[in-house]
């Protein structure tokens, strides 16, 4: 350990062996930090290639689309609970939330009320927004865990959407029948616009990753070699590609069925935003500091309980958004609506996604994965037609292989101080 | 290089409320920055200080020694505003000021270290040293300019163990982490960096970064105020010594004028059997 004065002043490792260094010095940084994306895509794999193996039905086009669109809620929901998992915080009654949102929107565009979906579907999120920052202002004021006040809130809005629900029909479901709100799910757009934005994403994003590896370049700082970002923008292109092939194979039996489903853009503006918010605003950056310290955060001249009001709004209004299109991939809401299991489906999948339950690590996009891959749990195994039960249990050991598997690589990094 | 003693409190031997007023006494080395006068912190019947006086010069480190429940930390807490004094005047850079918060003390050019670093772990050197306030462009955090200006900053410190900047501050040693809190202290126009325990938990060569890092501050004529128990440390690089006992200054001065026997009975006893130029005398 003894690298002080002894040790002659290192310059950047620039000056020698400029890609050498500049790739140990980030392979460095990689295992320091977490590689906690890499198992999980291995995970996957693995499902994925055991599900095709046993039902061949499985990686056809028909199936994925419909696997794409089941996994929506799921990363929705993840990325609902990250924004307070990031803090530390949690919110137990976000399944319920969910729930209310989604009466919210039903009603209102169903025919008693005959809402146009430019007024209704914005009133359930804004209603579900409000829901946060209500449980937020009670958690921040009280000064009490939020474990407890949205434990609090899952049984009072358990009451609410039941409420809702079944208040002016006996029967306990409402069915959506078209509309913007069926769209979501169950409409696609057509292959040349399949086409059209998924380049067009797959542009925008290769065009950060150029001008971003460029500017680390000319300035000076370590990036990475030309090759590895041309590496990066193939990777993005190739798997836009694929992903239109898939979408825009003919997967219907009598009529022609083609195209991505709507809710796959919704989801990835979302997550584009919400992205965005986290990596490259100062909001994103206090989040992330209020959950590694919150102290520190304090002492830094941050308004501590400011963000942590938003956090707890951005929940609601995410869980708002989710129920929106879990309202669409079901076709309606009913009285038997699971938001008790929803709750523990998007914990699930922020976790297995890589996001940590103690604050402080954590992106987007470890919804998107971990709401993969309850979705391919789910889906493989009404594939092979195994029961319900069955299901449960694998998903609740793939939540604790993705919580052993991250506490073990932590301690890793830790060891490697 | 002895020189005419600064505290004004030799004059009164009695417990010494001094009423002067300026702090314009400079050494022939060094411009006194903050000057201390008959500060004093009551917490409900508890006198936690009692009319200290204490002057700190730019470009010198004073240690503040003293032992556990002296009254180290209020000291440290009523300069960098988090405690508002009972009685007494702070002076800064000649004038009368009140530091009635964190933020004030921030303004004046007064940053602070604590014991406990106050880092957040989960995020890198960049991200730390930044932390609320950083540089953005049209709103999105400019991550190239932080980090050239992080790197430079590190440079100029002779900060060179650290392998990256964006390495995760919690998988740094104990020594680098604080020297990136220190760096963070200094990042900003800072005149006098407070540090409470900087070796406290540091091993030997550890502490040896700390203390070059010290030294350096001094040396690009920051005042730095250390509080340490540790007399090694401090004989290692205080240019002056001010002692602390059950709440008053008993003594201060430059620290050729204190050897470990006579600063080992001020801490335990506030007298010292030694003559010493520099010491006031309580009763």
């Amino acid at each position: 350990m003894s690298t002080i004065s002894v040790t002659p002043p290192q310059p950047d490792s620039e000056t020698i062996e400029p890609e050498v260094g500049a790739l140990r010095k980030r392979l460095k940084v990689l295992r320091q930090g977490d590689s906690g994306m890499v198992p999980i895509i291995i995970g996957i794999i693995v499902l994925g290639a055991y599900f095709q193996f046993r039902s061949s039905a499985f990686l056809s086009s028909g199936n994925l689309t419909n696997l794409f669109i089941q996994s929506t809620p799921y990363m929705l929901l993840g990325m609902a609970e990250i924004w307070l998992l990031l803090l530390g915080d949690i919110d137990l009654a976000v399944g319920w939330v969910t729930a209310v949102g989604a009466a919210i929107a039903v009603i209102l565009v169903d025919v008693q009320y005959h809402w146009p979906w430019y007024f209704a579907l914005p009133l359930a999120v804004l209603a579900t927004t409000s829901i946060g920052a209500l449980q937020g202002m009670v958690t921040i004021f009280f000064k009490v865990p939020s474990f407890i006040v949205t434990l609090a809130g899952s049984l009072i809005f358990e009451g609410v959407a039941l409420y809702l629900i079944t208040a002016n029909n006996a029967g306990g479901s409402i069915p959506i029948n078209g509309g913007v709100l069926h769209d979501i799910a169950n409409v696609n757009m057509s292959p040349l616009f399949t086409w059209i934005f998924s380049l067009a994403v797959a542009g925008v994003m290769s065009f950060f990753v150029m001008t971003k590896d460029r500017n680390r370049r000319t300035s000076g700082l370590d990036s990475v070699h030309v090759v590895e970002t041309f590496i990066k923008i193939g990777a993005l292109i190739g798997g836009a590609v694929v992903l239109v092939f898939v979408f825009n194979a003919n997967r219907g039996t009598f009529i022609v069925i083609e195209g991505m489903p709507y809710a796959v853009p919704v989801v990835v503006v979302i997550l584009a935003a919400f992205s965005f918010i986290l990596s490259k605003t100062k909001i994103g950056r206090y989040l992330y500091a209020i959950g590694g310290n919150v102290e520190g955060a304090r002492r830094a001249g941050i308004a501590v309980n400011r963000y942590r009001l938003l956090a707890f709004a951005m929940t609601g209004m995410t869980a708002g958004i989710a129920g929106l299109v879990y309202a669409s991939t079901l076709g309606g809401i009913s009285s038997g609506i699971p938001g008790g299991t929803l709750v523990l489906y998007s914990v699930a999948a922020a976790v297995i996604g890589g996001t940590s339950l103690y604050g402080g690590r954590g992106k987007m996009i470890d919804a998107i994965v971990g709401g993969f891959v309850i979705g391919v749990i789910y889906n493989g195994m009404a594939l092979i037609q195994l029961t319900a039960s069955i299901e449960y249990i694998a998903t609740g050991f793939v939540l604790l292989a993705a919580i052993a598997i991250d506490s073990i690589a932590r301690r890793g990094a830790a060891a490697m101080k | 290089m002895t020189n005419t003693p600064e505290s004004p409190s030799t004059v009164v031997p009695e417990i010494g409320h001094s009423g002067h007023g300026d702090s314009g006494v400079s050494s022939s080395v060094g411009e006194i920055l903050l000057s201390l006068r008959g500060l004093t912190k009551h917490f409900g019947p508890v006198e936690a200080l009692r009319y200290c006086d204490l002057d700190v010069p730019a470009g010198k480190v004073t240690a503040l020694i003293g032992d556990n429940g002296a009254g180290k930390s209020t000291l440290i807490k009523a300069i960098s505003g988090i405690y508002s004094p009972t009685s007494g005047q702070i002076f800064w850079q000649g004038k009368e000021v009140h530091i009635d918060s964190p933020r004030a003390a921030d303004e004046l050019g007064i940053s602070t270290v604590y014991q406990d670093l106050a880092l957040c772990d989960n995020l890198d050197i960049v991200q730390n040293m930044y932390l609320g306030h950083e540089t953005t462009r049209a709103g999105i955090l400019n991550e190239i300019q932080m980090e050239l200006e992080t790197k430079r900053l590190l440079k100029d410190l002779s900060v060179f163990t650290v392998q990256s900047v964006r390495q995760l501050v919690g998988s740094l040693s104990g020594g680098q982490r604080q020297a990136i809190a220190v760096a963070r202290a200094v990042m900003r126009d800072t005149q006098l960096v407070i540090m409470d325990e900087p070796t406290a938990a540091l091993g030997v060569s550890q502490t040896a970064l700390v203390l070059d890092l010290i030294k350096t501050l001094a040396k690009r004529g920051i005042a730095v105020l250390v509080i340490s128990h540790n007399l090694n440390d401090v004989f290692e690089v205080a240019d002056r010594i001010a002692v602390l006992h059950l709440g008053t200054l008993v003594s201060s001065g430059p620290a050729s004028d204190y050897d470990t026997p006579s600063a080992v009975e001020l801490i335990t006893t506030g007298r010292s059997t030694k003559a010493m130029p520099s010491l006031s005398t309580t009763s």
